[in-house]
């Protein structure tokens, strides 16, 4: 499975859209729970796609996030967030 | 529209007139906000009906269309959806309905509804209904949206990688409509195009299954081995055999469908790449998202919601005062002419005192409700209510709600049944029976009539600070008090309730756009039509009974007390007007009615209820609204014709020191034990239907009269007494 990340010490490492700050883009590089990974990619959170943090909620959660080229808006906890994990 | 393109339709054979046969069924299927429920209203307008789908509650809209002078089709409004593996119990129905090619219910062709803003996500569910095998168009929503944003579509090139008719069209606007119609009144093959075939070491499962089932492809034999559990019309055996056929393929459901949707995500790039052209002319950002730095700012956020939620309390309230004064008027002269020109007797009576005061009850309340609904469609239509859920979220869950919660809670604002029937898109267990459980405490719409009754009795109607109505205010803290009791139970709920699971929240914002005035019309139109028909059948057979009840009693008693009645007001030497009150409070007492409210008195009196209000209590026990039909049938028993309005009819009703007997303190304790008591007997069944156990709708029973009996008491030794 090359989009659900299995080894647990990737995820220590990578920066995963949790990190972002807001205004930030950055390039989905896999989904590290597999479970949340079905919803993320129905919803279009696919390997590849762009993502850009666009706010936050007024109590820092959930997270608004723009796909794509500017195509739509998807929000997210910040915990769902975490597991969307980003290209170097 | 010549761009429809038409490759998959097959010619009519020569010489033969199409014939009108059956209607064609055709089932509408598409994202959430890619315009589907707009074309679905296009499409049948006022020929829908709201039903249910067989075994379950979700709401099954259906329509009729005239697609061509001779060709009429039934248009089946499907749940919205990202794809065909259900997250939600609403989603399961699609299944339900297409994964069963002998269903008597199994649509001839579907018309997808598609986000051309949007293609690349909107793509993914056509991919997967097109690997069923169902014949389809493609309706191509929003292109102006799309071409704003720099976004074209070829529509040739996009029907030719498709394989589908593909029709480009306005939902809003209904441009585009009707070119879609003559292409959905032609006969459409089974589309050529794959997009997506299962893998060779899935293949002798795909099969296995494939030809028990005699089903006609590897996709749909897939889908069994993914959902099988799920499929209502499959015996128990036939789910134990693809269960055992799973384990012994050793089948990992979630890899195989990762890895599924990601192949279609590479195969809908080269259909993308052959179709779209993007030219962004510079970097604007789209209106919607400016928008939302207003809407979701961390201040001024809130700050706006607050602001709605009072305008729809100051609508509810004070805007619908005037048209409610007039159907009052209206019903109050009709009553006055009906006993004028009908010779006396119980027909008189019946008509005026059980009929017209429970049909008066029930009309009284339309301006309200027309009101309310308006708002929420409204809210609904411009995609506020998704920006709500995300300012909520994290508010709501210390209270063990998720921003999901919201929505069940604001629409429970108008009525717990359909507010419940909606915390399915709450996909946690614990949230969604939280979220069920807490939901009739919201002051739905049928405690607007006693609110506004009983508030304007006691509250005067005056303004304060210049802009605050006392009464809007009065209402607003009793929708309070049920907002805050609802929290309150769920925070309990939450401790006591120990299962440890996962809750989930994504979710799209829908682009911002102004509300489609026909779908808020349809929205209150159907509601009003339903108040009246389901709830004012029950209010006008419950006012009739009663009425009865309360004007005849058993033996002898009422003539007895009638006969005591006369004898002491010719010892005290009353009026005329003074006798027939005495009478008519004698023999009401004596009546039925009277009897169960006697019955029940020694139980209420710490609330400072008497028996009327006792009366009126039991009968409300199937439906609130019927409260004010009770009162207004009580009040009116015996009473002068010209006291037309329910509040006149309680404001002359005095206590035995001849003070007014509705004091503040007696109808603040009945506001708040309304506030809480669980008086539905829908919600009763529509949570039992929603929870499949007796457990919470009893529990809910328990806990919401428990509590209203407490905080009435509360208030009535507090002020009262």
């Amino acid at each position: 499975m090359a989009a659900v990340a299995s080894s647990p010490l990737v995820s220590t490492t990578r920066r995963s859209v949790r990190d972002l700050r807001v205004g930030e883009t950055g390039t989905i590089c896999c989904l590290e729970d597999p479970v949340m990974a079905l919803r993320l990619l129905d919803m279009g959170c696919v390997p590849g796609v762009q993502v850009r943090l666009s706010g936050r909620a007024p109590f820092g959660d959930p997270l608004m996030l723009v796909l794509g080229d500017e195509e739509y808006t998807l929000s997210v906890r910040r915990s769902e967030a975490a597991t969307i994990l980003l290209k170097d | 529209m010549a761009a429809a393109r038409t490759s998959a339709v097959l010619p009519a054979a020569p010489g033969v007139p199409e014939a009108p046969a059956r209607p064609v069924r055709i089932a509408l299927i598409g994202n959430p906000n890619s315009g589907k429920t707009s074309l679905f209203n296009q499409l049948t307008g006022l020929n829908q009906k709201v039903g249910n789908f067989p075994g379950v509650t979700v709401d099954r809209k259906s329509g009729w269309t005239q697609l061509t002078p001779t060709r009429r089709a039934e248009i089946v409004d499907l749940p919205g959806t990202y794809s065909l593996y259900p997250k939600s119990l609403d989603e399961r129905v699609i299944a339900d309905l297409l994964y069963d090619p002998g269903a008597p219910g199994y649509p001839d062709f579907v018309v997808v509804t598609v986000d051309a803003s949007n293609l690349r996500r909107s793509l993914l569910l056509f991919s997967q209904l097109a690997d069923l095998g169902l014949p389809a168009v493609l309706a191509l929503n929003m292109t102006d949206v799309a071409e704003r944003r720099g976004v074209r579509v070829d529509l040739g090139a996009l029907g030719a990688e498709l394989g589908v008719p593909v029709v480009p069209m306005n939902a809003r606007s209904g441009s585009g409509v009707a070119a879609l119609k003559i292409v959905m009144a032609e006969r459409l093959a089974t589309p050529p195009v794959r997009f997506w075939h299962p893998d060779e070491a899935l293949l002798p499962l795909v099969r296995q299954i494939r030809y028990y089932f005699n089903l006609h492809n590897d996709y749909l034999a897939l889908h069994y081995a993914q959902q099988a559990d799920h499929l209502r019309f499959l015996s128990a055996d036939d789910r134990a055999h693809v269960q055992e056929l799973v384990q012994r393929h050793r089948f990992d459901g979630a890899a195989e469908q990762a890895r599924e949707t990601i192949g279609r995500y590479d195969r809908i790039n080269d259909v993308l790449l052959e179709a779209v052209t993007v030219t962004r002319t510079e970097q604007r950002e789209p209106v919607s998202n400016r928008i939302d730095r207003v809407l979701t700012h961390r201040v001024g956020g809130y700050l706006i919601f607050l602001a709605v939620l009072f305008l729809l309390f100051q609508a509810i309230f004070a805007w619908a005062q005037y048209p409610m004064d007039l159907i009052d008027q209206g019903i109050g002269a009709l009553s006055g002419w009906l006993q004028g020109h009908l010779p006396p007797g119980p027909l008189a009576r019946l008509l005026t005192e059980g009929v017209l005061a429970g049909l008066g009850g029930v009309l009284i309340f339309i301006p309200q409700i027309a009101l309310l609904f308006a708002f929420l469609a409204i809210l609904e239509e411009t995609g506020y209510m998704a920006r709500v859920t995300f300012l909520m979220d994290k508010l709501m869950r210390p209270f063990g709600l998720s921003g999901k919660s919201v929505v069940p809670l604001i629409s429970g604002l108008a009525c717990a049944v359909p507010a419940i029937m909606g915390t399915r898109t709450i996909e946690s267990w614990k949230d969604r029976m939280i979220t069920i459980f807490v939901t009739p405490l919201m002051s739905c719409s049928a405690r607007i009539p006693v609110y506004t009754v009983l508030v304007a009795l006691v509250v005067p109607d005056r303004t304060a600070g210049g802009v605050f109505n006392l009464r809007g205010v009065a209402l607003m803290g009793l929708y309070l008090l049920g907002l805050f009791s609802a929290l309150g139970s769920a925070w309990l709920l939450k401790v006591l309730l120990k299962a440890r699971e996962r809750s989930y929240f994504i979710m799209e914002f829908p682009v911002y756009q102004w509300p489609r005035w026909k779908n808020v019309g349809l929205s209150i139109y159907q509601k009003v039509q339903a108040f009246v028909w389901q709830a004012g059948q029950v209010i006008v057979a419950i006012s009739v009974l009663l009425w009865g009840l309360a004007s005849y009693g058993p033996g002898q008693r009422q003539e007895r007390a009638e006969a005591q009645a006369r004898r002491e007001a010719a010892a005290h030497r009353w009026g005329p007007a003074e006798l027939g009150r005495q009478v008519a409070s004698a023999r009401l007492e004596t009546s039925y009615a009277g009897s169960f409210g006697h019955a029940l008195e020694p139980a209420i009196r710490p609330l400072g209820f008497d028996w009327k209000i006792g009366i009126a209590l039991l009968t409300s026990f199937a439906a609130r609204e019927v409260f004010v039909g009770t009162m207004s049938t009580i009040y009116s028993v015996g009473q002068d014709a010209d006291l037309g309005t329910v509040q006149q009819k309680l404001a002359a009703e005095k206590d035995a020191a001849g003070r007014p007997f509705f004091s503040p303190a007696r109808a603040f304790s009945l506001l708040v034990f309304y506030v809480f008591a669980m008086q539905c007997m829908s919600t009763l069944a529509v949570t039992y239907r929603e929870t499949k156990s007796w457990r919470w709708p009893l529990a809910q029973l328990v806990y919401m009269t428990g509590l209203a009996y407490l905080a009435s008491t509360l208030v009535w030794q507090a002020l009262g007494a």
